[in-house]
């Protein structure tokens, strides 16, 4: 008749039997104990048990979900795709804007050849063209930030999958540089200090 | 007020397009001596070999990001008193401080129009 106090023994026995045992092997010397179990259990024993029965359910259950999700698409497929989509649109943009740069500096040469109002109108006309073309380094840094946000998800489905294959070592945690660390990156409208915020902060030091 | 718009700017951003922005804006508000750089680490080195007057730097870069470079010329002896506007997308107020602190000029977050740029270009240069 097994007992319980046994059961050190009994996973000793099949850690040196199975050297590489993974967690399905763990779930079933957790079945195959329950199921020898008989006798009068302790309340603090049978506790144990159930929780020992219940992590083993646990670990089947997401193993059944994880398998469900696809995680191989995920990392293998649908987050480089999503990133390639968004490395690509950079480059279109870029190039769109250069393109776009061109045209206003030859607009720009034809009217410094030009006098009087039309040539103050073009002027102006450029000018707003240039300002409105810093849209493409403020989209790249958002862009930065969501391909950033994609690796990480990536990382930490490669960790949960992970914490079911043998572990090998804990990660190094990210150190990041103090002045790195304020990289904040562009804000979204409704929370970002616009310049007037930004100019009433520095004159609060003066 | 009385601008010398011959000073030697440099302009410091590692996106290509936004310097090119940047200096036809300059241009459109009668700055033409404008020098580029696209890290940090290329401004220094200009900066110690060159004659400039102002420094218009972004911050988001690598190496050496548009804060240390502003920290780096504010130890530098011969460059502590340059004029150095940041103008850039890191707009929260930690960042302001922070640039504050380390002895910025003035700051212009991003998207800026060409009338800011000109207002705080007018402000440094007349104070400096």
């Amino acid at each position: 008749m097994l007992e319980v106090s046994d059961l050190p023994k009994r996973l000793l026995d099949l850690g040196r039997h199975y050297p590489d045992a993974k967690s399905d092997i763990v779930a079933e010397v957790v079945v195959s104990i329950l199921s020898s179990m008989s006798g009068d259990l302790s309340s603090r024993e049978a506790a144990l048990l159930h929780e020992i029965g219940s992590l083993g359910q646990a670990v089947a259950t997401t193993r059944l979900e994880i398998a469900a999700l696809g995680v191989d698409d995920i990392t293998v497929s649908y987050i480089p795709c999503a990133n390639d989509e968004l490395d690509a649109i950079v480059a279109h943009t870029a190039s769109a804007t250069e393109s776009i740069l061109e045209v206003c500096e030859t607009l720009d040469a034809l009217g410094s050849a030009m006098d009087g109002v039309a040539a103050r109108q073009l002027q102006d006309a450029t000018m707003k063209i240039y300002e409105a073309c810093s849209f493409q380094d403020i989209t790249g840094q958002r862009i930065t930030k969501v391909v950033h946000t994609l690796k990480t998800i990536e990382t930490t489905i490669a960790r949960i999958v992970q914490t079911f294959a043998p572990v090998t070592g804990a990660l190094e945690p990210v150190v990041r540089a103090p002045d790195v660390s304020l990289l904040n990156g562009p804000q979204l409208p409704a929370t970002a200090m616009d310049q007037s915020d930004i100019d009433a902060l520095l004159a609060s030091f003066d | 007020m009385s601008i010398n718009h011959s000073v030697n700017v440099l302009i410091v951003d590692d996106y290509k397009t936004m310097l090119r922005i940047i200096r036809n804006l300059l241009k459109q508000i009668e700055f033409d001596n404008v020098d580029e750089a696209t890290d940090g680490t290329d401004a220094l080195a200009k900066l110690r070999a060159g004659n400039y007057g102002l420094v218009i730097s972004d911050w988001n870069m690598v190496p050496m990001t548009g804060l240390e470079l502003l920290q780096e010329v504010r130890r530098d002896p011969k460059l502590k008193t340059l004029p150095f506007i940041m103008i850039t997308a890191e707009s929260k107020a930690e960042n302001v401080v922070s640039a504050k602190q380390a002895g910025v000029s003035n700051y212009i977050v991003k998207p800026f129009n060409a009338e800011t740029l000109k207002g705080k270009i007018e402000k440094v240069l007349g104070n400096a």
